[in-house]
């Protein structure tokens, strides 16, 4: 009698976790995907209409503002995080006085919310305020820094945000993954006559290539749900200039009474993150046996 | 690399040491001007704000904005500062992290030690709720709540972070759980030892760097969380970060910069202590985090 309770033990002291876990994250997401077939406006209904709502989605200028938005935010914020980490982790990793201290500073903003670190941005980027006035200060009396509120540039703005945030998360990536590499190839290379520059270049980056795989990643999906940034540092504006798909999603749901819209334009961003992170995930659990 | 340092000094000449150093310096600089220029704006006065340069050290250690932020700004109608949505944060924040931490070790506890058919397949699911846009729930959740009649309500923003925060939890205990020698379960199951048994005598007592890492990092998470907190909170039920958004961008006639720099700081400050005191157990949050499997 114990014996068979002792075998169904684990199951159950998991079943709850599996039952709610897949009701919030299968369940929900199918229900969306209902919504999203469904004429709902301010409030929920039940409508079948077909497309229609991803007709209208892909027929709305906004939303492809949103895309390019993306577009642009996505390649600098991920490219310029990892080229900046790359850079701080080589150089940090050059046996550095103070290296602790290093590292904690260019963490530090990973700590802070993306409102707190809007907050701060938007202060700085303010025209007529912020670094205007610094380089003005400064003698520079013609300076210009107006990106902030400019219809073309703002995006930039919040690219800058981004990678100030995150940059020091991929040097912590690539920093550990660096004091993973077998000192005796670089050495080898040494007594060579391989220069430093020519080992990193030849040897100690090429050996990286998963941490670069798995920061991508990371920042390539925080890149597609970023919102908290857009709606701290210019709240998608100026007008929808810099609206993403995670606040045109927002908008449309909770101020312009359009859910249908608003759960199709969801739907398209679990599409695009399932994309490019379930082939992560499956190679990720099948290169690695479980029974470690 | 610990190379000794002849070696590296010699095939790295002292110039190239130098630009080593100029641009880890400029990054510094970079990387603090933002905390720099917080600070020293919410100690000066409008008028300091207007006169001096970015830069400028303010003239006294004014707390005015200080305390204008704590509890007299006005975010939208209501002039109670940030301190109701603090302590909103707080009471949400603590039950979610504990819950979700709890909840976690049990799973990740089953899913490494006592393994069943199909849980590394089950497993494998949970985990892209790691990964998955909330936006993909928001819409749905809404009406869950509703239901259950905690529209609105810190309980929601508890029970949703706890869902929400579940994938990611699991998956540092089972993680950590995993490097736990076979033989010393195997051994105890022999002696007789129950599931409870091995959990209590065994396994917490190795736990307590991953609780740390998961408890620091589920703080971090639910605390500077915005889209949950924007989206389920009702007038009474605020998080801290949709109170400091609300309050910067509350279109007031004259813009008090030095008060949302304050407000920005004291946002910040509970995530900032801890990473300061705790950073290790943040780093190896943020690393376990992207390693996955």
């Amino acid at each position: 009698m114990k014996n068979s309770f002792e075998t169904w033990l684990p199951k159950l002291v998991v079943a709850p976790a599996f039952v709610l876990g897949f009701a919030f994250i299968y369940g929900l997401m199918v229900w969306n995907g209902v919504l999203s077939f469904s004429a709902s406006r301010m409030l929920p209904n039940y409508e079948w209409v077909g497309l229609a709502q991803y007709e209208k989605l892909w027929a709305m200028d906004r939303w492809w503002v949103a895309l390019k938005n993306l577009g642009i935010f996505g390649v600098g914020y991920v490219g310029g995080s990892l080229i900046i980490g790359v850079l701080l982790a080589v150089l940090l990793d050059q046996r550095i006085r103070a290296e602790g201290a290093l590292r904690t500073i260019y963490l530090y903003p990973m700590a802070l919310s993306f409102v707190v670190t809007g907050t701060a941005w938007k202060w700085l980027l303010n025209p007529g305020m912020g670094f205007e006035k610094l380089m003005r200060d400064w003698g520079f009396t013609h300076f210009e820094f107006g990106w902030l509120v400019d219809t073309e540039m703002a995006i930039y703005c919040v690219v800058i945000a981004g990678i100030w945030q995150s940059a020091g998360f991929a040097m912590a990536l690539f920093l550990a993954g660096l004091r993973g590499i077998d000192d005796s190839i670089i050495k080898a290379a040494q007594v060579d006559g391989a220069s430093l520059p020519r080992i990193y270049w030849r040897i100690v980056l090429p050996a990286l290539r998963p941490v670069f795989f798995s920061t991508l990643m990371v920042l390539s999906h925080l890149a597609i749900k970023s919102f908290d940034l857009v709606m701290a540092l210019t709240a998608g504006g100026p007008g929808f200039a810099t609206d993403v798909p995670a606040t045109f999603m927002y908008t449309m749901s909770f101020s312009r009474g359009q859910i249908g819209l608003g759960a199709a334009s969801a739907t398209m961003m679990l599409a695009t993150v399932a994309a490019l992170v379930i082939p992560y995930l499956y190679s990720e659990l099948r290169s690695k046996p479980h029974d470690r | 690399m610990t190379a000794n340092p002849s070696v590296s000094s010699s095939v790295f000449p002292s110039v190239g040491r130098m630009l080593v150093y100029a641009v880890l310096a400029l990054a510094v600089a970079f990387f603090l001007l933002p905390l720099y220029a917080m600070l020293v704006t919410s100690f000066k006065d409008a008028e300091e704000i207007r006169s001096t340069s970015l830069l400028a050290l303010p003239g006294g250690l004014d707390w005015s904005a200080w305390s204008t932020a704590w509890s007299s700004a006005c975010t939208g109608v209501d002039c109670n500062g940030l301190r109701p949505f603090f302590w909103n944060s707080v009471a949400m924040a603590v039950p979610a992290v504990l819950i979700s931490t709890v909840w976690g070790a049990l799973n990740g506890y089953v899913l490494s030690l006592w393994k069943f058919r199909g849980s590394d397949t089950l497993f494998g699911l949970l985990l892209f709720g790691v990964f998955m846009p909330f936006q993909v729930v928001l819409l749905p959740m809404s009406q869950v709540l509703g239901m259950l009649g905690l529209s609105s309500s810190i309980t929601g923003l508890v029970l949703v972070h706890c869902l929400a925060g579940l994938a990611g939890t699991t998956l540092f205990f089972r993680n950590y759980y995993a490097a736990i020698p076979k033989e010393l379960v195997n051994a105890a199951r022999m002696d007789g030892a129950s599931f409870w048994q091995i959990f209590w005598r065994i396994v917490l007592p190795l736990s307590t760097p991953i609780v740390m890492v998961t408890l620091i990092w589920q703080f971090t998470n639910i605390w500077n969380d915005f889209l949950f907190g924007v989206v389920f909170s009702g007038t009474e039920s605020k998080p801290i970060t949709v109170g400091l958004n609300n309050l910067a961008n509350t279109s007031s006639s004259v813009k008090a910069y030095n008060v949302d720099m304050a407000a920005a700081i004291i946002a910040g400050l509970p995530t900032m202590v801890i990473y300061v005191l705790a950073g290790k157990f943040f780093v190896r949050g943020l690393t376990a985090g992207a390693v996955k499997g």
